[in-house]
């Protein structure tokens, strides 16, 4: 799904309006008390998770992220009232109630997990490229996390098989510049990310990661370099959160002065305005557009989580080992 | 029946089982090109490229998460982590992703993992080198446990965890590579759950797994020949799940429970198979089981000191007439 024509641009610019909606309903629904336990919202990062996977195959290629993952697994095809009704732990959600916010799954399109343990995702996505090499397909591995995330030992362990193996993994940093409360000049020596991966020999880019377009176009590259089996990518995309790391985040940490200057580059403005500028719509349209991703959130999403069956206790010890017989054939 | 040292045993069972499934692959620092440590994988990296029989870097748990991962898409990866001390470093991977995985994507993923380990109190290798972690993995629901006492068991076992479908933890020990015993010669699958009887008897049930089956074969000698009691020696080669039936059935049958571990005794097999037995056959004891562990101590270097923080035979026997006042 590239991201070249003014038709493919807006139908970006919706995706990432829904987005924006969808996490802002979460954002309510876990003030309402329907949803529990952590949740990490993604507004201020949409054209992250957007410009990489219009340059690569959603639903084809193999997607990992960490706990901020609601759009990541939505974007790979996951029906939104499916990630909802998991948000309100119900029978019906993507990981049937078991797995929660920060546990989304959907293996028919291809998205590997929402995992908690930070740095804990880098591992399983090379493995998962080691898979692919062993099975001749023609997929990629690609692993969303933070910038934190690469003071993890999993970060340079990995980084090194990746690299030795020319595993088809890519890895996409979103740095938001903190982990939770500490903005990564107080905890990491090299700011740049991307000149972290130099010492494994992988190609990297630093990109604006508030510009879809131009995640997409570094995208394009990184994609084609892994679908090409000339190993491992490293690509970091400079972006910010809009919330705090979690709602039970006060965000009194950032300076004011910092916000302002991010909520200036909105990903969805500068997408917006430039198809106005360009005379492909109207602020009438946008508006337009909005309310109809409202009312769908509204009148379609909420009430399927609402509605959705509680998984049933009886069920309880499911899935802890296989129901198959695969363990006792002796 | 070929006769076959341990080792032996393991090596046949990755060589079958690689041979059998091109997806099976075997992982681990010096498992190719050395042939591993203990010679479990000697000349499988020849046989099969380095592809399949993969060296890795010494990074536990990021390399135990690359199987893991491997795993959700059809790999079967089985994972040597060289020491069982060095499993340590792995915990996350297994605990937080391969155990984890099923339950929390609500059946969609699963992590059909072996990882098999060295583990116990060998010849002098210190503190950091003499862990039992068994009691470690028993803890961790969606992971199984299973531990060979010998090359039958090492060999059958490592086989059927290989085709199971639930992450499986293969605890071997490092003083029993070169133990001798019988192998089907035909392919044999072991049940990962369940317990043998090792010897029949009827005055006492000696519970024991791994090495601590021979301390208790050994006792259960002695106590014949030397004092007339007949012993029954139940291995339980399963630590998770454990089989339940099988301990209340020896108990039914003896009405006496010692458990031998190799282990120290807190939050250990011991105290497991007791709880076990305190639910399930209480009111069959004709007296408390108890336990015969290892002292609640890092093991020291001094040979002498290594010897005295862990059990024998002798302390089996010792255990046993106390247990029936004599
Ligand atoms: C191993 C581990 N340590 C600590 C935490 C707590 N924690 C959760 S998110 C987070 C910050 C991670 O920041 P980053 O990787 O930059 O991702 P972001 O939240 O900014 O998207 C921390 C410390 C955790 N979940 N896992
Ligand atoms: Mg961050």
């Amino acid at each position: 799904m590239p991201l070249e024509t003014i038709e493919d641009k807006k139908r970006v610019l919706r995706e990432m309006l829904f987005a924006r909606r969808f996490e802002e309903r979460c954002y309510e629904a876990y003030v309402e008390r329907k949803i529990g336990g952590f949740l990490h919202l993604y507004p201020g990062q949409e054209a992250c998770v957007h410009g990489v996977m219009e340059a690569a195959r959603p639903g084809f290629d193999y997607v990992i992220t960490g706990y901020r993952d609601h759009i990541h697994a939505i974007k790979c095809g996951c029906d939104p009232k499916a990630v909802m009704a998991e948000l309100y732990g119900k029978a019906t959600g993507c990981s049937r109630g078991y797995g929660g916010s920060m546990h989304l799954f959907d293996v028919e399109h291809r998205f590997m997990g929402g995992y908690a343990l930070v740095g804990g995702p880098f591992p399983l996505a090379a493995g998962i490229a080691k898979a692919i090499l062993m099975q001749g397909g023609e997929e990629i591995s690609i692993c969303f996390l933070g910038d934190a995330a690469n003071n993890q030992g999993t970060f340079h362990e990995t980084m090194n098989m990746a690299s030795l193996w020319k595993l088809p993994v890519l890895y996409v940093c979103e740095n938001n510049l903190y982990g939770i409360g500490t903005r990564i000049d107080r905890s990491t020596a090299v700011v740049d990310q991307y000149k972290r991966v130099c010492g494994y020999n992988i190609p990297a880019v630093q990109v604006d990661g508030q510009d879809v377009e131009a995640v997409y176009e570094a995208a394009k590259e990184a994609v084609a370099h892994v679908r090409a089996r000339k190993g491992p990518y490293f690509m970091e995309l400079l972006t910010y959160r809009y919330r705090g790391h979690s709602m039970s985040d006060s965000n009194a940490y950032r300076p004011k002065e910092e916000e302002r200057k991010w909520s200036r580059r909105d990903p969805i403005i500068i997408l917006r305005d430039r198809l106005v500028e360009a005379g492909a719509m109207t602020h009438d349209d946008y508006k337009r557009m909005d309310d109809e991703i409202l009312d769908e959130i509204e009148n379609e999403i909420v009430p399927f989580a609402e509605r959705s069956p509680e998984p049933r206790v009886e069920d309880l010890e499911r899935y802890v080992l296989a129901d198959d017989d695969s363990c006792r054939r002796a | 029946m070929a006769e076959m040292a341990l080792w032996e045993a393991v090596r046949r069972a990755h060589d079958e089982e690689l041979a059998r499934d091109p997806m099976v692959i075997v992982m681990g620092e010096d498992v190719g090109l050395a042939g591993g440590t203990y010679k479990a994988t000697l000349g499988l990296y020849e046989k099969y490229g380095p592809e399949r029989v993969i060296d890795t870097p010494i990074s536990e748990n990021s390399f135990t998460g690359l199987g893991i991962g491997a795993s959700f898409l059809g790999v079967r990866p089985i994972i040597e982590i060289m020491s069982v001390n060095f499993a340590w470093l792995a915990l996350d991977q297994i605990a937080n992703t391969a155990a984890k995985v099923r339950y929390m994507s609500g059946g969609q993923l699963q992590a059909p993992v072996v990882i098999r380990s060295p583990g116990g109190v060998a010849h002098q290798l210190g503190a950091q080198h003499s862990a039992r972690m068994e009691k470690v993995f028993m803890g961790i629901a969606g992971l199984r446990v299973v531990t060979p006492s010998n090359p039958r068991q090492a060999y059958g076992l490592l086989k059927s965890a290989v085709r199971c479908n639930d992450p499986v933890f293969i605890n071997e020990h490092e003083y029993m590579y070169n133990l001798r015993g019988e192998v089907p010669d035909e392919e044999y699958l072991h049940p990962l759950e369940g317990s043998e009887v090792a010897r029949e008897g009827r005055d006492v049930t000696l519970f024991g797994y791994n090495i601590s089956v021979h301390w208790c074969l050994k006792a259960a000698e002695r106590l014949a020949a030397e004092h007339g009691i007949d012993c029954e020696v139940v291995d339980l080669y399963a630590l998770s799940p454990l089989d339940r039936a099988g301990i209340a059935r020896s108990v039914a049958k003896t009405h006496r429970a010692v458990i031998v571990e190799e282990a120290e005794a807190p939050c250990g097999v011991g105290a497991e198979v007791m709880a076990i037995i305190n639910e399930e056959c209480f009111y069959e004891l004709d007296a408390p089981p108890v336990r015969v562990s290892a002292r609640n101590v890092p093991i020291p270097y001094n040979r002498t000191l290594e010897r005295a923080a862990i059990p024998d035979p002798d302390e089996v026997v010792a255990a046993v007439l106390r247990l029936l006042g004599r």
